[in-house]
């Protein structure tokens, strides 16, 4: 029998570069190629992987302007919002998440990637062109430093390792 | 864009545009075969090797993070993404100690009063509260976790271009 866990904690590192990764990764976890295969497919089929592929750094790539572009919308539109400002190339993530009044008013979070600050600006000037009305409130958090990026890491080897400071 | 700024030492038209197909084709749909690479090699007009040095080459550069899966958030544990408004010259410190979790993937400084935004994940909420809780005690400033509550979407890889000259999406 295949364990979710063991599948989900050798997978969340990325596939080993050789001929059969999925052969490798069942001997791995003792299981075997077909089965590794068919689950994962099983996980692509109910979108608890919601893709598979080669995993890009966009800072690498010169697309070096990446900006945080957080909403204030009335709780009645965020969904209608949320989908149309999704609906663009350049927008990478948006979601909804709570507000925290009286510091944090804005409850709807869009990633937006570009060359540069001007690119993204642009991008930032259609979605509202395109989604609402001018004066909607929103904040753009353009990003400086990144101290450290890479896939998230769920399941943890050792139990030491999660709380580690 | 050149050769050049995506790190690459030889300066090879033939190798970008390559690199370009690759990623352009491959951000999520690698094959679900018994061998993907050979597949995409295929697909490429290349040899399985040469996909396979290529792709170690790509990683070592970190112009890619790996080969390998997305997962729906909070399907397979919980996360959250968290920000701070950290003095200015705390910055680097509080940076420093927020990377070394192996709870935090993403950790960047924005321009904002809140200006150090980081992603932690757990297994569970509770581990989860534990790690916010020991980072705040540790760094003595409060964090502001903002949990995803619903996903208009999620990144599927966007097109990208990396010859000079053309259009991007």
């Amino acid at each position: 029998m295949l364990d979710e866990r063991k599948l989900i904690a050798a997978l969340q590192h990325g596939l080993p570069l050789v001929s059969h990764p999925y052969a490798a990764i069942a001997e791995q976890i003792g299981s075997s190629e077909t089965e590794v295969i068919e689950y994962i497919q099983a996980m692509k089929d109910r979108g608890d992987i919601k893709r598979l592929g080669v995993v890009v750094r966009h800072r690498k790539l010169g697309y070096t302007a990446n900006a945080m572009v957080v909403w204030d919308i009335p709780d009645e539109r965020v969904d209608e919002m949320g989908h149309c400002f999704g609906r663009f190339d350049f927008v990478t993530l948006s979601y909804r998440r709570p507000r925290h009044l009286p510091d944090w008013p804005y409850n709807l979070f869009c990633m937006i990637h570009g060359r540069d600050r001007d690119d993204v600006m642009k991008n930032l000037q259609l979605m509202i062109a395109n989604c609402c009305e001018a004066d909607i409130k929103y904040s753009v958090l353009f990003s400086n430093r990144c101290f450290k990026q890479r896939g998230a890491i769920y399941i943890h080897s050792e139990k030491t390792e999660a709380v580690r400071a | 864009m050149t050769v050049e700024t995506i790190g690459l030492h030889d300066n090879n038209q033939d190798k970008t545009r390559l690199i370009e197909k690759l990623l352009n084709n491959f951000q999520h749909d690698l094959p679900l075969s018994a061998t993907p690479y050979a597949d995409m090699a295929e697909r490429l007009g290349i040899e399985e090797q040469q996909l396979l040095d290529l792709l170690s080459e790509l990683k070592e550069q970190g112009i890619i993070s790996r080969v390998g899966a997305v997962f729906r958030p909070n399907r397979i544990g919980v996360s959250t993404l968290a920000a701070m408004a950290v003095p200015e010259h705390r910055l680097d410190e509080v940076a420093d100690l927020i990377s070394s979790y192996s709870a935090v993937n993403h950790n960047y400084e924005r321009e904002h009063h809140f200006n150090l935004w980081f992603v932690v994940t757990a297994e569970n909420q509770q581990q989860l509260d534990e790690t916010l809780a020991d980072m705040e005690h540790k760094s003595e400033i409060r964090i502001l976790s903002l949990p995803m509550e619903q996903d208009y979407h999620i990144d599927l890889g966007f097109p990208l271009q990396l010859i000079e000259g053309g259009h991007h999406a």
